[in-house]
């Protein structure tokens, strides 16, 4: 099957496999460990699922952010991101 | 003895997920590709890296047209619930005048989105419409194709006049599900009509009303084919929302990675604020639950 118009490219394709390699590992860990809703410091419940959202949500903004203010070096952006991701798991 | 789980089921969602990835999951990933790419066509394609989206983030243009179309949303929102909740609770609850209402209600919902704008667009124009040379004769200096504050009210009445409806109808079937027994109480205990409102409709109405505002927030903040008919964004840009904004650049402009990068940004401020509505109104149900 020809994908050439979906003009794929490395980082892209990395990217995606990253997002579903996500997916796929909060269902196995779902099956071997069923979640349950929590409020943390916002006051929302939330499960891990939720949890992955905020995390994808508030790292794209972060990125954007960080391109739209400081600039182009999004290697800063992506650990600060990760930083987030953990707090949003560990306190939300 | 433990109950077996029938997996089956997920066979006959596969063909929604098949559906679901061609129309959506498919599109929007070709989309991410474009976003760090230059083309011409030809599905020739250059690495552009994230410039496309620098580029859109420090534009005087986005940045215009995204306040035009936040403030173009917060307006149709204020007007459209208060205004809806209102019809809705005016409506008959019982009656011959019920189905009369509500297909007066689901008319203008019917009609087309490009029907509707040239509807408003001859209806609104002074040298033959009803409404510009009634205003004409009136006195009033109206003419939404050179004053931008003209046709700013000409687009957020005709939403208004479209979209209404969908609000009206939703809390009509929110209001028509409150039991009686509610109401007999409230009638035993001398409340007034403010206070039925403020503590039984209203509470019963959150589910709907999260359902109105999420509909009606996305609706708006992606508009595009009304305002394009009457207006075509102008005058000037004044009227140039971003989804005008986009297929300008895409379809007008060919810059499709420009384009698509524009398309993500737009992508994560409908996600981020759709979620903050969902959030907020979900949270107050739970309460209101308990």
């Amino acid at each position: 099957m020809d994908l050439a118009w979906m003009a794929w490219t490395w980082p892209t394709g990395i990217f995606f496999i990253c997002i579903v390699t996500a997916l796929v590992a909060m269902t196995v860990w779902d099956r071997a460990v069923p979640q349950t809703e929590r409020a943390g410091v916002l006051g929302i419940l939330t499960t891990r699922g939720d949890r992955l959202f905020i995390s994808l949500l508030g790292s794209g903004w972060i990125h954007l952010i960080w391109l739209g203010v400081v600039g182009p070096q999004l290697w800063i952006a992506s650990i600060i991101s990760v930083v987030f991701a953990l707090c949003v798991f560990r306190w939300v | 003895m433990e109950k077996k789980v029938n997996q089956k089921a997920w066979f006959f969602v596969l063909p929604v997920v098949l559906l679901v990835a061609f129309s959506a999951l498919i599109p929007l990933m070709t989309v991410v590709n474009y976003s760090v790419q230059d083309t011409f066509g030809n599905n020739a394609f250059f690495w552009a890296g994230t410039d496309w989206f620098t580029d859109i983030l420090r534009s005087e243009r986005f940045h215009s047209a995204l306040w035009r179309q936040f403030l173009f949303s917060g307006i149709i929102l204020a007007i459209e619930v208060p205004l809806g909740i209102a019809i809705a609770l005016a409506m008959p609850r019982r009656g011959l005048w019920v189905p009369v209402c509500l297909v007066l209600m689901a008319l203008p919902l019917l009609i087309p989105w490009n029907v509707v704008g040239t509807i408003w667009q001859v209806f609104a124009r002074v040298d033959i419409g009803l409404l510009g040379h009634t205003l004409a004769n009136l006195g009033i200096d109206f003419n939404y194709t050179q004053d931008p504050l003209d046709a700013w009210i000409t687009v957020v009445v005709m939403d208004v006049w479209h979209w209404t409806s969908l609000v009206v109808l939703l809390c009509y079937a929110g209001l028509q599900s409150i039991p009686d027994a509610y109401y007999q109480a409230a009638r035993i205990d001398g409340a007034s009509k403010w206070a039925i409102f403020r503590y039984i409709q209203l509470p019963k109405l959150h589910r709907v009303l999260l359902i109105a505002v999420l509909l009606r927030f996305m609706d708006s903040f992606m508009i595009y084919t009304e305002p394009f008919v009457v207006t075509g964004g102008g005058p000037g840009s004044a009227t140039t929302f971003l989804s005008i904004d986009l297929v300008k650049m895409a379809i007008g402009q060919f810059d499709l990675g420009r384009a698509a990068a524009f398309s993500i940004i737009y992508f994560l401020i409908i996600l981020l604020v759709s979620w903050a509505f969902y959030t907020v109104m979900t949270g107050k149900t739970k309460e209101s639950d308990r």
